[in-house]
């Protein structure tokens, strides 16, 4: 994790006529989003909009009816979240997804799983390459741990924290993976304004140092608003708009979608 | 050990001077760690030495002169000693400020010291120099150790502390020899360091304090306990309080100790139990949170384990204190206290990180007996000290085998004490200040015509010849009776109580006293949920009337106490209300050493105070709070207010 300059580059991800459907319900319809290199994208959306399955689509959970994805410049043949993790797609849920009886360590230990390259039966034996590897995994957990401020509870299982501290803890385990591009559902629901101010220097600070790609979901305008370069709005699985904050803001179908004029 | 430390050379009249000597004859030894990425960092000696001189070149090849001032801010870090080394070496003088001051303050102290310089800890630090930056003409450079999040900043004046450095490796390449001649040039004249006191009352003062002061105290601190070169301590107490000061730069650079420091402000206790040091500070409000979490932990615990810390507490209770003392002990009670040692204290001592502790201090406001004696019982060799800035921090300290919790005991080496008419304590010795930095009033008012510093405390030397501290001086007053009021003496008896944080006591020029309360959050919490009563904030659990009750029985038992006592007997509480929130630095009502600001509360919450002495049974409060991200809001609650039973006095029953 080298420091890296800030600038928004070329598009890192290309999501093209996704459309995506559960049986009669239409979660998706013909979105394209373009996600540039180094960008902080909110998606916003009243409740059911397919904001979530959005995010779902992009890091291979789901499969869609039709449409494209293109990462780094390669289309996405399988959808398996695995592969797509490696790819260098990270990401939090919107319920907090941690091991509760595990330590904040330990949690933020998993995130590295991708980078583990020797065998189980040498990282069971503790011994030669994997020995190297285990120090170095736990060097870039410990820089994620310095990162993120939650050093007091490095041996705490994560059940007995806090939520606000959870979320940060599932933040620390998708940033030890060293995404291209992390996804955030919600990570500031259900938090006080203390921990979202929190919670939004973070997220700046993993774009600014890192330069990490970030897309987000989130209802709290003010911290949109705030924190991102880029808004796209959903409404019943169609985008509506698409553009900087101030655009989206003054945008006439976003001010309806969220004042629930009819259709 | 310490025979062979630098510390016997005389000619080593200067820190700078001590720290080259060190990293000459001993530059392998650890001088200080930090908890970095979960791992002990290690500085030797010749690290410390080599980190300062660069420092000192990057300052040197930005412009600074002897005689600079430079602001140092942030969190006990290596970098931040580093800096107070490489600026005296420079004939320079640290400046270190409170990390958690708000802007504001930090601008009249930058601006009254003439700061140059400012080498700060972080963007928090960092945004609070550049907001004062402007008002403050001479402060030209701010250094930041950890240049995290401010990868944006276009102002010129802000350097990243490893390109200073950077600089400083430059620099000293092209003028071999410079800081070693910079420190020969020092004298233990200098001023060493300027330390802002928070006072209670007005502007902070700048209390100038020389080399030859705070090397003779450090010494003589050393001499008092024995301290050598194998004592590890902890550096977690803030840069810019003197005793922090004295702890881990001065006695570590005479000494030759290692200091540590903690991860972050969080850790400190799970570090403290990582190091084990043998020479430990903390305030009573430390130790007393340290046992309370230990008796809310033996709560949960199990029945065995209860029972077992149970009984072999009273033994302790009746055993330790005279062992530590080196008294002698009956055969029985020695081989219970083994036993003991082995299954509770040892185990207890080495879970709290108090299992190598020689000497532990606790200073700056009374500790209850009960907390004192609790750590002594089990072998934890806890002192008083006593001693002011500006009189380089030590003052009074208690030999091992005369420890009191009501004491704070007899004066250091050198230093020479009086109680003058009136009760002030005063003294004079080695480590006496220079003064209050541009303020020659101040400075005067300070000490008496005869030369003594006034210390602005009542005390009375007891019959074992130690010091007991009554109250500051201008603190005490008199109830219209004519009774005596020491109002600290009896806040000091309610926060002897696990239930009561903070208490603020009135009474003088009223006909009884009266009491604002602050509760324990953690303790009433706990107690509240051991009861299954449900609450939801500070505010709303204070106002409970089982709460009310519970902190009732504290205030009659401390009536109890002082009815013991003829001349404060009057000074009983008849009325008290639980404040609805907590005092906080931040709202000016605590000094950053979190002691109460009296006259400030007292005309804040007048209409409380109307209303104790009213005779009213509730009164409604409207009060406006500053939240941490600096909005504005108000709480509004209905304070209840209670009577309290007042217990008989000693001298009363006698005569009656």
């Amino acid at each position: 994790m080298t420091p890296v300059e800030r600038q928004i580059g070329d598009v890192l991800l290309d999501a093209s006529g996704i459309s995506l459907g559960f049986g009669a319900v239409r979660a998706l319809q013909d979105v394209s989003v373009e996600v540039r290199e180094g960008e902080i994208l909110a998606i916003i959306g009243p409740n059911g909009a397919g904001k979530t399955s959005l995010l779902n689509v992009i890091n291979g959970i789901y499969k869609p009816q039709s449409g494209h994805i293109r990462f780094r410049g390669r289309e996405r043949r399988r959808y398996k979240p695995a592969e797509v993790a490696r790819e260098g797609i990270a990401r939090t849920f919107q319920n907090v997804a941690l091991f509760k009886g595990m330590t904040t360590l330990d949690n933020i230990m998993t995130g590295r799983n991708m980078q583990v390259r020797s065998g189980l039966l040498a990282q069971a034996l503790y011994w030669g390459p994997a020995l190297k590897n285990e120090l170095a995994h736990r060097l870039a957990v410990e820089r994620v741990i310095d990162f993120l401020e939650i050093q007091s509870i490095r041996k705490t299982p994560v059940g007995r924290l806090p939520y606000g501290l959870q979320k940060r803890v599932e933040l620390g385990r998708a940033l030890a993976a060293e995404p291209k591009l992390l996804l955030l559902d919600e990570p500031m629901a259900g938090m006080n304004v203390e921990e979202k101010e929190d919670m939004s220097r973070f997220i700046l600070d993993v774009n600014d140092e890192f330069g990490t790609t970030i897309v987000l979901i989130e209802h709290d305008m003010g911290v949109v608003m705030d924190i991102s370069d880029r808004v796209v709005v959903l409404d019943y699985g169609i985008k509506i708009a698409d553009g900087t904050p101030d655009v989206v803001r003054a945008d006439r179908d976003v001010i309806e979608a969220y004042l629930g004029v009819s259709h | 050990m310490a025979a062979i430390g630098p510390d016997v050379d005389s000619s080593l009249d200067t820190f700078p001077k001590l720290l080259l000597a060190h990293a000459e004859r001993r530059g392998d030894r650890i001088a200080m760690r930090e908890k970095d990425l979960g791992i002990w960092q290690c500085w030797t000696w010749r690290d410390y030495r080599d980190a300062a001189a660069a420092l000192a070149g990057g300052l040197a090849a930005a412009g600074f002169e002897r005689g600079d001032k430079v602001a140092i801010i942030g969190d006990n870090r290596p970098e931040l000693y580093v800096a107070i080394a490489a600026v005296q070496g420079l004939g320079g003088v640290p400046v270190p400020l409170y990390q958690d001051s708000v802007a504001d303050e930090m601008r009249f102290i930058v601006d009254h010291a003439e700061v140059r310089f400012a080498v700060v800890e972080d963007q928090e630090q960092v945004d609070k120099m550049l907001a004062v930056i402007d008002d403050c003409p001479h402060l030209q450079l701010v250094v930041a150790e950890d240049m995290r999040g401010m990868r944006h900043y276009r102002d010129g004046r802000l350097r990243s502390y490893s390109g200073v450095v950077d600089d400083g490796r430059r620099f000293a390449a092209g003028n071999p020899g410079f800081f070693e001649a910079e420190i020969a040039r020092g004298s233990p004249d200098d001023v060493a360091i300027i330390c802002y006191t928070s006072g209670t009352t007005g502007r902070p003062k700048g209390v100038m304090l020389s080399h030859q002061s705070l090397l003779a105290t450090s010494r003589n601190a050393n001499a008092h306990d024995r301290l050598t070169a194998t004592e590890e301590a902890i550096a977690y107490m803030p840069l810019a309080w003197i005793g922090d000061h004295i702890f881990s730069y001065g006695q570590a650079l005479t000494a030759g100790f290692a200091i540590n420091c903690p991860e972050s402000s969080a850790t400190v206790m799970h570090d403290l139990r990582e190091i084990g040091p043998s020479y430990f500070f903390a305030p009573p409000r430390i130790w007393e949170t340290i046992l309370t979490s230990v008796m809310v932990r033996m709560e949960d615990a199990a029945a065995i384990k209860r029972w077992m810390f149970k009984r072999f507490m009273a033994v302790a209770q009746r055993v330790g204190e005279r062992k530590l003392a080196g008294r002698p002990v009956g055969f029985l009670d020695g081989l219970l206290y083994g036993l003991g040692e082995v299954l509770v204290y040892g185990p207890l001592k080495d879970s709290l990180g108090f299992g190598r502790i020689r000497v532990a201090y606790t200073a700056g406001e009374a500790i209850g007996p009960e907390i004192f004696s609790f750590y002594r019982s089990l072998g934890v060799n806890i002192k008083q000290i006593y001693g002011m800035t500006e009189a380089s921090a030590l003052v009074c300290g208690q030999a091992d085998d005369r420890v009191r919790a009501d004491t704070v005991g007899q004066p250091m080496p050198e230093v020479e004490l009086r109680i003058a008419d009136g009760g002030e304590v005063q003294f004079r010795g080695p480590g006496v200040f220079m003064g209050y930095y541009k303020d020659a009033h101040a400075t005067a008012e300070a000490l008496t015509e005869d030369g003594w510093l006034r210390s602005g405390d009542v005390g009375l030397i007891d019959s074992d010849g130690q010091l007991k501290i009554v109250d500051r001086a201008r603190d005490v007053g008199k109830l219209v009776s004519g009774s005596l009021f020491a109002p600290k003496y009896v806040e000091n008896k309610l926060k002897f109580s696990p239930y009561i944080r903070e208490a603020v006591a009135h009474g003088h020029n009223r006909r009884f006293v009266a009491a604002f309360i602050n509760i324990d959050l953690e303790a009433v919490g706990s107690w509240a949920e051991r009861r299954n009563l449900a609450y939801t904030s500070y505010t709303d659990l204070a106002g409970r009337p089982e709460v009310y009750d519970l902190i009732e029985g504290e205030i009659a038992r401390a009536n109890r106490e002082l009815a013991q006592e003829p001349q404060l007997a009057a000074s009983q509480i008849h009325r008290f209300l639980i404040l609805h929130k907590e005092l906080d630095p931040d709202d000016e009502e605590l000094t950053r050493t979190r002691k109460v600001r009296r006259r400030f509360v007292a005309e804040k919450y007048a209409d409380l105070i109307a209303a104790l002495y009213g005779g009213a049974a509730s009164v409604a409060v409207e009060a406006k709070v500053q939240f941490e991200d600096g909005r504005t809001g108000t709480i509004k609650a209905e304070l209840p207010i209670r009577d309290v039973a007042v217990a008989q006095s000693v001298a009363l029953a006698k005569a009656g």
